[in-house]
């Protein structure tokens, strides 16, 4: 009996959300195919963006409960230093490499230095990162100006693809960027799932207590994830820099993108980042393309939606 | 505990400045009869009440608190009393919303400076300003309008994050005033704007105009002031107390028959109303409201203030809104002004690195360690 209630209200919500994005979507299909698929990647693309920086900050709050509010300076610390490479040397492979060992760097330092001696205590931990990301903010204007750096994409994926039908030409390089989005996605469910330490990482975010007690060093195993997560930031920062431009206020972005998703998402875990990404990318750039006055209150309309079905996301756990 | 017990935990609780209630393990306390729980030494005179009140509660420093605050602005130049001393006043005001909710609340909102940029909005499109877009309703239809909007903005943020439980509350603030920033950055047909609006003056009534500085000053001051004495007043309140115990404990709340939300929801609505207050005083303190100010780097500064100051007391976030605008004001002499960022960055991370209490904290620490070693080297002299 309250089987057959709870499948008629799932069903419920299905109708009720998908119903409407239904319609929607012959809608824009039939009116514009075109606009409406390049809408559809660009929105994939945006998400996998989205899914690179967060999945980083879902990792680290998953196994640790703190909340790292200078993700996104991570980010963009990323994407500075593989600019400054990426000019010296030329190479882009390069630059992706140093943006993430910089921002794996920076993230290890703040676990170790700061982070690790407040284990605990949540607000404290909160308010100096958050302390850390004005900071860092300030040093990043005083060092690369408030101007626009942008990062040339490497020569293999320069210029559009052509010849794909209805869309016709699209960029390479952003679709190699869901490819790197999808391949992160993949190397990161093949680390948590296929090894020691990804065992270890799991254990942590189920049971701190138990995994000390197992004999683990938990210190290494916060370190590895945070510098990990970190440097997913970094990698992010690097990745980002092409297809958005490094310029102050983009940490900010980035960081309430990263919230977004994992809000809507739930805390602490990969895949629900991963939907949380693609939802907020669609989401944003369909906004954007169909009502460009209000596309920030389709996301807000998001995140009032999950919270009021599923307060702690879509496939979030209890604390 | 008894009901005696219970007027005597409040009692010297509320001598001391500062310091945390005793959690109230009872219900709400029956309405006990009027015992005297310690002898009075006023209780036999003949004077009112309200004076004995005074005469219990009003100690040395407030009084030269209180004339500093009256004198300040006579010997300053306009130029402090206005960029300075209102300043402080306003930010104080809305850092105090903070600090109700989180220090009282233990609800961390960073979305205080946006329930202000609401109301600052709502005085702007209503009321006069440089821009077409505006209304130009009376001023006093304006401000009940204002902070009508703006608590119930608070009511509506604070219903939607109340489910949610501490850095979850910071981070879906956060999110809800990006949101707003956004929204007033994008939109051109009610907030105009990445432009805002220009020329929001205060209205010149009584035939002052409260523009000018001194004015101006103390407009500020006696907002400030009701709401310092407001947050005292409601923090000893059955109403406060079960807040607190909700900070401490919301489960043992929740058994003990407390609607644990309601109390949040109306915690929310309170502050909201103190924020939108200290809203439009500060679109007319500014003059102008953009979207830069209900930006990210402003949500941040409030919080920034409250915890500067310390949130266990309400004259904390004056306290902390003073040493920012200070370091605003004269980190140009030291310092670059477009470091200002690094200055106040820095200072924030050292309290909450040093000492988590803030201002506040640090005093009580300093002072608490300067009794210890008079009480120890009495005896031996």
């Amino acid at each position: 009996m309250t089987m057959t209630a709870a499948r008629r209200r799932q069903w419920l919500a299905w109708v009720l959300i998908g119903g409407p994005l239904a319609i929607f979507a012959i809608w824009g299909l039939v009116d514009n195919a075109r606009l409406f698929l390049v809408t559809l990647l660009n929105g994939l693309t945006l998400g996998a963006l989205y899914f690179i920086v967060a999945s980083g900050f879902t990792l680290v709050f998953g196994l640790m409960r703190n909340v790292n509010l200078a993700h996104g300076s991570l980010y963009l610390v990323g994407g500075y230093i593989g600019f400054i490479v990426a000019e010296r040397t030329g190479f882009w492979i390069l630059a992706v490499a140093a943006g993430f060992a910089a921002a794996a760097l920076a993230g290890l330092l703040l676990q170790v230095l700061v982070l690790r001696h407040m284990q605990g205590q949540d607000l404290r931990q909160t308010m100096v990162t958050i302390g850390l990301s004005v900071v860092v903010a300030d040093l990043l204007i005083w060092i690369f100006t408030a101007q626009v750096h942008q990062m040339e994409a490497p020569s293999l994926l320069q210029g559009p693809i052509r010849g794909i039908p209805i869309i016709n030409a699209y960029s390479a390089y952003r679709l190699a960027l869901l490819g790197m989005g999808i391949g992160i996605g993949f190397g990161l469910w093949w680390l948590l799932n296929r090894t020691r330490v990804g065992m270890m990482i799991r254990a942590g975010v189920d049971d701190r207590a138990m995994l000390s007690a197992a004999g683990v060093n938990v210190n290494l195993v916060f370190a590895i994830t945070f510098a990990l997560g970190a440097g997913l930031a970094g990698l992010g920062g690097v990745i980002g820099a092409v297809e958005l431009s490094m310029v102050p206020g983009e940490d900010t972005r980035l960081l309430l993108a990263s919230l977004i998703v994992v809000i809507v998402g739930g805390m602490g875990s990969v895949t629900g980042a991963g939907i949380g990404a693609a939802i907020l990318g669609l989401a944003e750039t369909y906004g954007l393309a169909y009502a460009p006055t209000y596309s920030v209150v389709f996301t807000f309309l998001i995140l009032i939606l999950v919270l009021a079905f599923r307060p702690r996301g879509i496939l979030g756990k209890a604390a | 505990m008894s009901a005696a017990q219970w007027r005597k935990a409040m009692n010297s609780a509320a001598t001391g400045s500062a310091g945390r209630l005793p959690s109230t393990e009872t219900g709400r306390p029956a309405p006990a009869p009027a015992i005297p729980v310690e002898p009075d030494p006023y209780a036999d005179s003949d004077a009112p009440r309200w004076l004995k009140f005074l005469w219990r509660h009003v100690s040395t420093r407030h009084v030269l608190t209180l004339l500093g605050l009256l004198v300040f602005p006579f010997v300053v130049s306009p130029f402090v009393t206005f960029q300075i001393g209102a300043q402080t006043l306003v930010l104080g005001l809305v850092a105090l919303s903070l600090t109700l909710l989180a220090g009282y609340g233990g609800m961390v909102s960073l979305a205080q400076m946006t329930i202000a940029g609401i109301a600052g909005y709502t005085v702007a499109i209503l009321g006069s300003s440089g821009t077409a877009l505006s209304l130009g309703w009376h001023w006093s239809v304006v401000v009940v309008f204002a902070l009508a909007i703006g608590t119930v903005a608070s009511v509506v943020v604070g219903w939607l994050s109340v489910r949610t439980e501490g850095i979850y509350t910071i981070m879906i603030t956060l999110a809800m005033g990006v949101a707003f920033y956004y929204l007033a950055l994008q939109n051109y047909t009610v907030f105009n704007g990445f432009q805002g609006f220009q020329r929001v003056f205060p209205p010149t009534v009584l035939d002052i105009d409260w523009r000018q500085p001194l004015a101006f000053y103390f407009l500020s001051l006696a907002f400030a002031m009701a709401g310092y004495f407001f947050v005292k007043y409601l923090i000893r309140a059955p109403f406060g107390i079960a807040l607190q115990g909700i900070r401490d404990n919301p489960r043992r709340m929740n058994a003990l028959g407390y609607n644990v939300t309601a109390h949040r929801v109306a915690a929310y609505a309170v502050s909201g109303f103190i924020a939108a207050v200290a809203g439009v005083l500060l679109v007319w303190y500014n003059g102008l409201i953009t979207p830069g100010s209900v930006g990210t780097s402003w949500l941040i500064n409030i919080l920034v203030i409250a915890v500067l100051g310390g949130m266990k007391h309400p004259i904390g976030p004056f306290l902390g809104a003073l040493v920012f605008v200070l370091l605003q004001t004269f980190a140009v002499d030291v310092i670059d002004r477009e470091r200002f960022n690094l200055v106040i960055g820095g200072a924030f991370l050292a309290i909450v690195l040093f000492s988590p209490d803030g201002l506040l904290g640090l005093w009580s620490h300093l002072s608490g360690r300067l009794r210890r070693a008079r009480d120890v080297s009495s005896p031996v002299r």
